[in-house]
């Protein structure tokens, strides 16, 4: 008998991201389909016809090594593609080429960094393997008519596989957010989950805890698909485990399937039970020969991997005393990072009290706009808000008395009580000033003189 | 103009001279075509309106038939199959491309046995070609089209494909020369796939020269075909005399164990001749074809029965529902050596087998230049008896098999008539990239004998 109170979630996810690349895997078509009119971006090969061939996509594959190297994978010096069968009218040559046996990365992990009981937690999540294949067509069903879309056939595509270490639902949705923020850094992909450049499918299943802390699994689990959103990731899996939770209830132990995520019920329906294992007949692809790569091309790539986003956040916290959330949001991105730390060494000789926080605070809650990226224009800016300004008074008082006599029409206008005239004169003011006074004293001089 | 029989490369030179006109030849051809396919059933497509080359290149001059499993853009090309009976290609196979590149022409689609799925020609959907020496007898495949288009003097050179022995096998019972280079010299790309790891572009003539000659215009790297390799390609036309003086050759006796006592007889003959080269000829031991027959059956169903899973009807041809009995027969065995439990039986043991195939042949290679042997056990056989071999192809390709499945190139040459007036043969199997070597041997060959004039001898009988 199973101790309800015992049962915790296990979950293994399986990951999909497009390629950013700008030819498709195994042709010269363009890979980016997104807006395309339907079936303009194909040729023989990724229409599969007779006689056409594959010939791989080494910047995919860099690119696929290049997250193999930041989910800290061992990377595979000599891999070959093998082909997947299935039918289905959305893949074209009745075969996915595909990798079974040699992923280019294997045996890796990817740490995610959670905010708990105001301390930051670390936790590794295994990855089991990455490996290279091909995207589908798109199926689209119109009227009662199916039609094909083959823009996305042959676009390069990698799947990530983890192992099954996560027991709750957060877990799940801050390492999705990590992958897709590393995938984005490493410029592998824009990952959009609405876009369907990266789609995620968990397998969900419950699990006893033993007293020794060891999770027995039953023989079954829950594949969910159809997840095209993080919100919806998060309510596909919490429904799920509710779902599984209420037939050990009574009693039962749910069975073995793949279900689909119903966005506007928010619940999960069964797609397809598994009876027995699919068959794909995997053998090695004869048209592509094994790929050997020299060592000097990984040790290249590795070179040139940027630090990756967790570190930097380690360094964020520890180093700047910054909150988890705001180093989340400044690693979103890695020209942001760039960003702030260039501006933080360009105002390390201000003075000012708390720099990293304030800066971080300033970009973070948009305090400051950031434009065109010109730390220029918005160190200026920040330091009117928190800079110390040693400020010339005397310089105030010629410039307010200046701005008086030349706009005199806004004089009147703030006489006849139009506060909107009073900012400009100091917009007019703080122009010629150059930050050799904050705002406030300018604002203050010149309605004292004004009013006298 | 005396045209009957002569060489592409001697025609090419005439219409260089202005003797004659380019069309005048094609148009020759297409006469000879309306003439003789209606009883040899040779081509399934001709171009009947002449077209002039894009360029005036290297191979200006050259009329060819093609295959019908080769992709032409604007022509149909069907692989013999109802399947494709309706599917003109977008596109052209590399092969073709290169050819009419350098100013050849294509006067037409040769037949074959569905998908090159057989030895005869008589599993075409469209019928089976006639061997022109005896029109009830099968020209062997599945490049039967081919062979007899070039036989009988319908093209003077034709391109086609073997995955093993179906260029060597049609040349050999048509009496005409068959070539078979490496796999990897001559790009795949636009060739319908039988066996991807096996299949291979080939070319048949009457004439060695002009086997060399297109060789030269069809191998290379080809960026559409990752199994092609970088090796530059030789001048095979310009060293095609430079025969060696000594030369070592090995006859594999477990070759001869399983051919009919003339086939036998007739490589002895040739053994003599090649000793009178001044070659070394001896008999040695190599791998008993036998074992080549599993490998190559397990490999080639394996990879037909996924080549042939994108004909869905959706996007080009007809349904799955037009494939024939052959097809779908090599469809079910290749997904059962493929299936959960049986890959390591089968699929992964064939693999084994086949490293050992490829070191029996590297070894023997080490002591020979090259291997002589016969193509085929025995003469043409009469139509309609592949019904009584479950693995027809696979037992009339015994003596092909293993050199294919290691991927070597391979000449067949015809050697004189028998008694019944039928085409006698042998083969030379060379180690990796020996092309040249082939060709030199084989045009050394014809020059000493002129194939014992066979060729004049058949086209008496097509005028």
């Amino acid at each position: 008998m199973i101790d309800l109170k015992n049962l915790v979630p296990v979950i293994g996810l399986e990951i999909h991201v497009e390629v950013n690349t700008a030819s498709k895997m195994f042709c010269q078509c363009r890979a980016n389909y997104f807006g395309s009119e339907p079936n303009i971006n194909v040729c023989p090969v990724c229409l599969g016809y007779p006689g056409a061939l594959p010939v791989p996509n080494i910047k995919a594959i860099e690119k696929t090594i290049r997250l193999a190297l930041g989910f800290n994978c061992r990377v595979r010096r000599s891999f070959k593609f093998d082909r997947k069968h299935y039918f289905y009218p959305d893949l074209p040559k009745g075969y996915q080429i595909s990798q079974y046996d040699t992923p280019i990365g294997e045996n890796g992990f990817l740490e995610v960094d959670f905010e708990s009981k105001e301390k930051v937690v670390y936790k590794k999540f295994r990855i089991r393997r990455v490996h290279l294949e091909e995207d589908t067509g798109k199926l689209l069903h119109e009227g009662g008519q199916t039609l094909i879309d083959y823009n996305r056939s042959g676009v390069p595509l990698i799947e990530i596989v983890t192992e099954p270490d996560f027991h709750e639902v957060e877990e799940v949705v801050r390492f999705v957010e990590e992958v897709q923020r590393l995938v984005r850094w490493l410029d592998i992909s824009d990952a959009d989950m609405e876009k369907g450049s990266m789609r995620l499918e968990p397998n969900v299943s419950l699990g006893e805890k033993l007293l020794s802390g060891e999770i027995k699994l039953l023989d079954y689990k829950v594949e969910l698909k159809n997840i095209n959103s993080f919100r919806f990731a998060r309510k596909a899996v919490e429904y799920e485990i509710e779902r599984q939770r209420k037939i050990f209830e009574k009693g039962e132990v749910p069975k073995q399937e793949t279900r689909g995520y119903d966005e506007t019920r928010g619940i999960t329906f069964s797609q397809r039970k598994k009876e027995a294992e699919q068959d794909y007949r995997y053998f090695p692809e004869p048209d592509i020969p094994r790929v050997e790569l020299k060592e000097e091309f990984v040790e290249k790539i590795k070179r040139e991997l940027p630090v990756l986003p967790i570190k930097e956040r380690r360094e964020l916290i520890e180093k700047y005393s910054l909150r988890l959330s705001d180093a989340l949001v400044l690693t979103r991105e890695k020209r942001l990072l760039d960003f702030y730390k260039q501006l933080l060494k360009e105002l390390e000789n201000e003075k000012i009290e708390k720099l990293p926080q304030r800066l971080a605070n300033a970009i973070v809650n948009k305090k400051v706009k950031i434009e065109d990226w010109d730390t220029e224009k918005f160190k200026e800016r920040f330091l009117q808000l928190f800079g110390k300004v040693e400020e010339d008074l005397v310089l105030v008082e010629k410039v307010a008395r200046e701005v008086i006599s030349s706009f005199p029409k806004a004089v009147q206008d703030f006489k006849k009580g139009k506060e909107n005239a009073l900012m400009f004169l100091v917009g007019q003011a703080m122009r010629q000033i150059r930050g050799k006074a904050k705002p406030n004293t300018v604002k203050g001089k010149i309605l004292e003189m004004l009013r006298s | 103009m005396d045209i009957l029989g002569r060489s592409a490369l001697s025609l090419r030179k005439s219409i260089k001279e202005k003797r004659v006109s380019l069309k005048e030849i094609y148009e020759y051809f297409l006469e000879r075509i309306d003439k003789y396919n209606s009883l040899l059933n040779a081509f399934l497509t001709v171009r009947n309106d002449f077209t002039k080359p894009e360029r005036e290149g290297y191979g200006y001059g050259v009329i060819a038939s093609i295959k019908d499993n080769f992709c032409t853009k604007g022509i149909r090309t069907t692989a013999s199959s109802k399947v494709l009976e309706n599917f003109v290609p977008p596109y052209d196979a590399t092969v073709v491309e290169r050819l009419k590149k350098s100013g050849g022409v294509i006067i037409g689609k040769t037949n074959l046995d569905a998908w090159a799925h057989g030895s005869s020609t008589e599993t075409s959907d469209f019928g089976p070609t006639k061997n022109p020496w005896d029109t009830t007898r099968v020209p062997g495949g599945s490049s039967g089209g081919s062979a007899a288009a070039v036989a009988a003097y319908l093209s003077p050179v034709s391109i086609g494909s073997e995955t093993a022995g179906s260029v060597r096998l049609p040349a050999a019972w048509c009496g005409v020369v068959g070539f078979k280079p490496t796999y990897g010299r001559i790009s795949r790309y636009g060739l319908i796939a039988m066996a991807s790891s096996l299949d291979c572009p080939g070319i048949l003539a009457w004439h060695v020269e002009d086997v060399a000659f297109l060789l030269e215009i069809l191998a290379g790297k080809d960026k559409f075909d990752a199994t092609t390799v970088e090796k530059p390609v030789e001048k095979y036309m310009a060293e095609l005399e430079n025969y060696p003086k000594r030369m070592r050759i090995g006859v594999p006796k477990s070759y001869l164990k399983v051919v009919k006592k003339e086939v036998e007889k007739n490589i002895e003959r040739v053994a003599r001749i090649f000793e009178k080269f001044g070659w070394k000829v001896e008999e040695m031991d190599l791998m008993d074809p036998k074992y080549a027959i599993s490998v190559y059956t397990i490999v080639q169903r394996a990879e037909v029965a996924s080549n042939l899973a994108r004909y869905d009807g959706i996007r080009f041809g007809f349904g799955r529902d037009r494939f024939g009995f052959e097809a779908k027969k090599r469809i079910i065995l290749g997904n059962f050596v493929l299936s959960h439990g049986y890959y390591g039986r089968y699929y992964e043991k064939a693999q084994k087998v086949r490293r050992l195939i490829i070191l029996d042949f590297k070894k023997a290679f080490e002591k020979y230049d090259l291997l002589l042997a016969p193509v085929v056990p025995s003469e043409p056989l009469k139509l309609g008896e592949f019904e009584k071999y479950p693995f027809f192809g696979e037992a009339m390709d015994v003596l092909n098999e293993a050199s294919s499945v290691a991927g070597l190139p391979a000449i067949s040459l015809p050697s004189g008539v028998d008694k019944n007036n039928l085409p006698l043969s042998f083969q030379l199997i060379g180690p990796s990239f020996s092309e040249k070597l082939l060709l030199q041997v084989g045009y050394k060959f014809q020059k000493e004998t002129e194939f014992f004039g066979m060729r004049e001898k058949l086209l008496k009988k097509y005028p």
